[in-house]
């Protein structure tokens, strides 16, 4: 049994709108043991937001437990919160929210800016380091405006490779990309997932679920379904099988 | 999180977009600019005037006759009659804080030679007078204490006069001349010395025995002023004193009585002037501390754009680790940066118009270290006060939402 990095139990998240409240999450309970690539799925509204904002430490739970990486995160002030952020999650967004007029290298090396602990030489190799692992070696100096949306957001994969984090919180990160480039990411993934990286990936795209290795599927605040991929597509074949494009 | 870090990072703020942050810093520069520059006109021209008056004599005291009625709209202290030779003569003997003393009686009147004539004043006075005024002789000598107990016809004259009456450019001294229609020697003639700060000939001059103005030409056995000297600049307001109470017991004034002269030291002419170039400065200053003021205001509001512009990387930087205090100091730092960078900038353009001025405009300009100080200082205060509240608003944001934001 290799070990828990997330455990959640009986979570629920309420909010109060007016004289309404409203229950995002209606207990969930789950855990994710390292080496896992998880992919949670659900519809708008289903609560997969809620749970991913929670997960990635930008929310509090109304009550239950969430512990990471065997913390418990209830009742952490705001700083402590961001500390957890900054040295145990990595976040990839759909819209890669890179900074703008900013070098690639720089990007990667911003949630190091933030631990007073990381040397500047050795934020600058450990940044180097992680776009080498997603294929960026050769485009460190390239502003955001200079790549495509793929390279993009290999910056911001790399980004969230470089505090070496417990586990990679991916929101919707293909939904911006077409089939091909989406395909290309998603190899990426499941080559960090095989050097033993946990990822947690929130979609609603069925066909990005097979090729993880679990799925979680939420409805209206409560898991539905929580199941082991038996068959893992990988995502390198797919690619190879997508016909060529003309350019 | 390392200063150093934040720095970087509000630094590189302010290069990704240089245009709009010099336009931030424009109200600031000129705002220090002008602080520096008009506080160097006020302390120039202060200092011209209190070099002008020094040059007549800084340790000088004046005697007039007349209370002291200190305005504009001044009667002249020669319908006044009060001061007399005695008073002089009590002066002389009784104080110790004086070095040289003399009666002043003076009218004005034509000075001629032949076909050429001149109008001017004469100063009736005794030889310490040169001592007290600081002049000295360009060629012939003073008069002696024997020529003013004679009341000899001798005197000396000032360049403006030599130029009118004696055109030709020849040596005055032993020349006769009248004053009046009544015939002078002239014995010697008086350093140059300008025009004082107040537009005044200072070289317009005649001066003659006192006891010969007195009794040839003004037919007058009353004094205009008494001009002295205390022993020294730390001494003259010691000195006036003194002679107040000297006076005072001389013209037997009664502890209720108001004084029937009036003693004055240069210092207190200094002051008297000062005040209104002061008065202006601070004006001056007002007018450029308001548009410090702006230039605070326009810092807030490029900030607070900023803020609103940057939501999402503040929304990012928070879900990648950021604090809320980091937050709030990179948007501090980026303001006071941009201030600081604006008051540096000001105080070049301060200095740079303060020299224009001087060697354009020939106004005099003191630019005093403390206008530099206090301008910097208060960019300094600007940038964090102006900051503040952006910064604060910035570090509030809720990362949820700010990530969200579009």
């Amino acid at each position: 049994m290799s070990k828990e990095i997330i455990k959640l139990e009986d979570l629920r998240r309420e909010f109060t709108m007016g004289n309404e409240t409203v229950h995002a999450l209606k207990g969930i309970s789950f855990s994710i043991n390292e080496g896992e690539f998880v992919t949670i799925m659900g519809s708008s509204g289903s609560g997969k937001s809620t749970l991913l904002n929670i997960l990635g430490c930008l929310d509090q739970p109304t009550s239950g437990t969430y512990e990471i990486d065997g913390l418990a995160v209830r009742n952490l002030s705001k700083n402590e919160l961001a500390r957890i952020r900054n040295e145990k999650i990595g976040f990839i967004f759909q819209s890669y929210n890179l900074l703008a007029r900013t070098s690639a290298l720089e990007n990667v090396e911003l949630p190091l800016l933030y631990n007073s602990k990381v040397s500047t030489e050795e934020r600058k190799e450990r940044a180097i380091n992680a776009l080498e692992m997603v294929g960026l070696g050769n485009r460190m100096d390239h502003t955001p405006s200079q790549l495509s949306g793929g390279q993009q957001q290999r910056v911001a994969i790399a980004r969230s490779l470089v505090n070496k984090p417990v586990m990679i919180l991916a929101d919707e990160a293909t939904g911006n990309l077409d089939t091909r480039t989406s395909y290309e990411i998603m190899s990426l993934f499941q080559e960090l997932n095989e050097k033993g990286i946990t990822i947690a990936f929130v979609t609603h795209e069925p066909d990005i679920a097979t090729f993880s290795s679990r799925t979680i599927v939420l409805k209206d605040g409560s898991i539905i379904k929580d199941y082991l991929n038996k068959e893992i597509h990988s995502a390198a074949t797919e690619l190879a099988l997508l016909p060529v494009e003309d350019h | 999180m390392r200063l150093l870090n934040l720095i970087k990072i509000a630094f590189k703020a302010i290069i990704l977009n240089k245009v709009r942050t010099l336009l931030t810093m424009l109200g600031i520069i000129i705002g220090v600019a002008a602080v520096i520059a008009m506080l160097a006109i006020g302390e120039g021209s202060k200092e011209s005037i209190r070099n002008t008056i020094s040059s007549m004599g800084s340790n000088m005291i004046t005697v007039r006759p007349g209370e002291d009625d200190r305005g504009p709209a001044r009667g002249s202290g020669g319908d006044v009659q009060t001061l007399t030779l005695k008073d002089y003569e009590v002066i002389k003997e009784k104080t110790t804080l004086i070095s040289y003393i003399t009666p002043v009686v003076n009218g004005g009147g034509q000075v001629i030679n032949g076909s050429n004539n001149w109008p001017s004043s004469i100063y009736g006075v005794n030889p310490e007078y040169l001592n007290i005024k600081v002049v000295g002789l360009q060629s012939g000598s003073m008069f002696t204490d024997a020529e003013v107990r004679s009341a000899a016809k001798v005197v000396l004259l000032g360049q403006t006069v030599v130029d009118n009456v004696f055109p030709d450019g020849e040596d005055p001294v032993g020349k006769m001349i009248r004053f009046n229609s009544i015939p002078f020697k002239v014995i010697g003639v008086l350093e140059e010395k300008g025009e004082n700060t107040f537009g005044q000939d200072q070289d317009d001059v005649v001066i003659a025995p006192y006891t010969t103005v007195q009794k040839r030409i003004l037919a007058i056995d009353y004094l205009n002023q008494i001009m002295a000297s205390a022993v020294s600049e730390d001494d003259a307001p010691e000195a006036v004193t003194q002679v107040t109470e000297i006076l005072r017991t001389q013209h037997k004034l009664g502890d209720d009585d108001n004084d029937d002269f009036t003693v004055r030291s240069m210092e207190e002419l200094i002051s008297t002037f000062s005040s209104t170039s002061e008065m202006l400065t601070i004006l001056l200053v007002a007018v450029a501390g308001i548009s410090l003021l702006i230039g605070g205001i326009g810092i807030m509001n490029i900030m607070y754009v900023s803020v609103k512009e940057r939501t999402k990387e503040i929304g990012l930087r928070m879900a990648v680790g950021g604090k809320g205090s980091d937050i709030l100091m990179q948007f501090l730092i980026e303001a006071i940066l941009i201030s600081i960078t604006g008051g540096l900038l000001g105080v070049i353009l301060g200095l740079g118009s303060t020299v224009f001025i001087e060697k354009f405009l020939h106004w005099p300009t003191n630019v005093a270290l403390y206008s530099i100080i206090i301008s910097f200082a208060v960019c300094a205060v600007t940038g964090i006060f102006f900051g503040w509240y952006p910064a604060r608003k910035a570090a509030a944001l809720d990362p949820i939402t700010a990530l969200r934001y579009e």
